[in-house]
């Protein structure tokens, strides 16, 4: 074998210069949503698995409360799936506070191993990415990837106390009260789904019709939401955006970037996807992103959705260019894309969340507000006979 | 694909719809006319029941502190300003707002850290440059009358 023969074949899984496409591609094994009461109010609000009315959760801050959502929805995701704690072995989270404070303390209680990830409001897809490559490289058989946001937290963070009169720009968006997790890993065939004495066991008095239900959860269970074909990951993107109320003004071009990037790395077309899924751009990045692809040649009007603006309805909850903050995409990939995905209503989807890069001392420093956003292919998992 | 950031720019601001700045006006207009009355029908009450001016005056003012503390810690105050803007935000009442608010919100990270360091993180810069350009003037009147120009 040659050289470059070898190398070609050393690479084979990297396409052009930012993608991925999976020789064996990781699935989705599950994935739950938990969210707050103005989510649970918009148009979305039956979708999501876990609805929490007490904003606080129960806990004492903003803080603390933000970290109760990732416990909640990892603790969710990994019983949907059928595994238990064990069955994982590494946690891929990330939030919107300074340090991570949300994912560091929503974790601790999980007790697993934790790589801590910063995307802004793109986390999810840059947590999906690094976990879908740990668990297709053979790294780890099964892992958690968990994004929140708590609009508390971020407004106390990020501009003004809660109680504070304001006025908000109308290109200005709602952070969401949410967090979202999944659960990726190797697809189980069923023998091994029920692999190992303990689930042997229990098919066995199942069968017997001793406990019916539960194993009927089971068999649900395995199948899976979606396989992740491949991934893009996308560059920091400057535009000299200097508003920070314009957040989607600030990430469309990043989006641009990143969906350009996939088409180019993979020799594809926008009609290649059945939804491109962007995380938070809201109406102002939504018409920026649509025009501009536009521009490039690539019609994808049609075929374009934001979680941002599905997650509200702007006239009705006063929410303006729409939501935004990891918990934005991360829910709404769970409660609502996931579940499309799996019933094959969709075949194929790219998840493209969307985050801007800043701090209020960055802003204050009169640095500009660039954007990122990472792409995850996300396919229709066939279901396996037998 | 390579994009002029300034051409960028232009198009983000003729796409970023903008407040109707009549309409806000007239809010602003209304809202802070109604608390201005206030203090007025509050000052004249004080008066008619027989308080010196000053005093009236004094009472009035902490009345509507008063009354902007309490609406803010209902949470009740920050929809008066979404409403009517500047209106709200400029009279006395809006200050009060924007010290209370930093105290409920900090409470959590203790009295010191917490309330005692950053209840004036909004508050703080009017403090600061209020003191500062009465102390410019209160030098240049003094200037005046020394020299005798005033």
């Amino acid at each position: 074998m040659t050289e470059e023969l070898a190398a070609e074949k050393r690479n084979h899984k990297m396409y052009g210069r930012a993608s991925v496409m999976f020789d064996d591609p990781p699935y989705i094994l599950s994935a739950a949503s938990v969210v707050g009461k103005k989510e649970s109010e918009g148009p979305l609000g039956t979708c999501f698995d876990c609805i929490e009315s007490d904003s606080m959760l129960g806990r004492k801050t903003w803080e603390q409360a933000e970290s109760e959502l990732q416990t909640r929805a990892a603790r969710l995701a990994v019983r949907k799936s059928g595994l238990s704690g064990g069955d994982i072995r590494y946690y891929f989270g990330g939030d919107l506070l300074a340090q991570l404070i949300a994912t560091s303390f929503g974790s601790m209680e999980l007790e697993l191993p934790v790589f801590g990830v910063y995307g802004a409001c793109s986390t999810m897809g840059e947590a999906m990415g690094l976990g879908a490559m740990t668990v297709e490289g053979g790294f780890a058989d099964n892992v958690v990837v968990t994004a929140s946001s708590h609009f508390a937290s971020a407004e106390k963070q990020f501009r003004f106390p809660l109680e504070y009169g304001n006025q908000r720009p109308y290109s200005a968006t709602w952070t969401v009260t949410g967090c979202g997790s999944v659960v990726i890993g190797k697809r189980r065939e069923p023998e091994r789904e029920y692999g190992g004495r303990r689930d042997e066991e229990e098919i066995l008095r199942a069968a017997a019709g001793a406990d019916e239900k539960r194993a009927g959860e089971k068999t649900r269970m395995s199948v899976p939401f979606a396989k992740i074909a491949g991934i893009t990951t996308g560059k920091i993107v400057d535009m000299a955006v200097r508003d920070s109320m314009n957040m989607g003004a600030a990430m469309a071009m990043a989006a641009l970037d990143t969906v350009l990037r996939n088409f180019h790395d993979l020799g594809v077309r926008e009609t290649y996807y059945d939804r491109i899924v962007t995380g938070d751009l809201g109406q102002i990045g939504k018409r920026l992103l649509t025009d501009y692809m536009a521009e490039a040649g690539y019609d994808i009007a049609e075929r374009h959705l934001d979680c941002g603006i599905l997650i509200y309805d702007a006239e009705k909850q006063d929410t303006h260019a729409g939501g935004s903050g990891c918990g934005c995409s991360a829910a709404v990939l769970c409660g609502y894309i996931l579940p499309k995905i799996k019933s094959g209503e969709w075949r194929r989807v790219l998840f493209v969340p969307t985050g801007a890069l800043l701090s209020t001392v960055s802003f204050n420093e009169g640095q500009s507000v660039p954007g990122i956003a990472h792409a995850v292919i996300l396919e229709h998992a066939e279901e396996k006979n037998g | 694909m390579e994009i002029d950031k300034k051409e960028y720019g232009k198009y983000v601001k003729k796409v970023t719809p903008a407040h109707e700045l009549w309409k806000d006006m007239l809010r602003a207009f209304v809202t802070g006319g109604t608390i201005c009355t206030t203090g007025q029908v509050l000052l004249n009450l004080f008066l008619a029941y027989g308080m010196e001016r000053d005093a009236a005056a004094a009472w009035t003012t902490l009345c509507l502190i008063a009354g902007s503390v309490i609406l803010t810690g209902f949470n009740i105050y920050p929809k008066i300003v979404e409403w009517g803007g500047a209106g709200a935000l400029v009279p006395i009442t809006g200050f009060a707002n924007s010290v209370v608010a930093p105290a409920i919100e900090y409470r959590a990270e203790g009295q010191v850290f917490g309330v005692g360091v950053k209840i004036f993180t909004i508050a703080g810069p009017v403090i600061l440059f209020g003191i500062f350009t009465s102390w410019a003037l209160g030098l240049a009147s003094w200037i005046g009358q020394t020299m005798g120009w005033l």
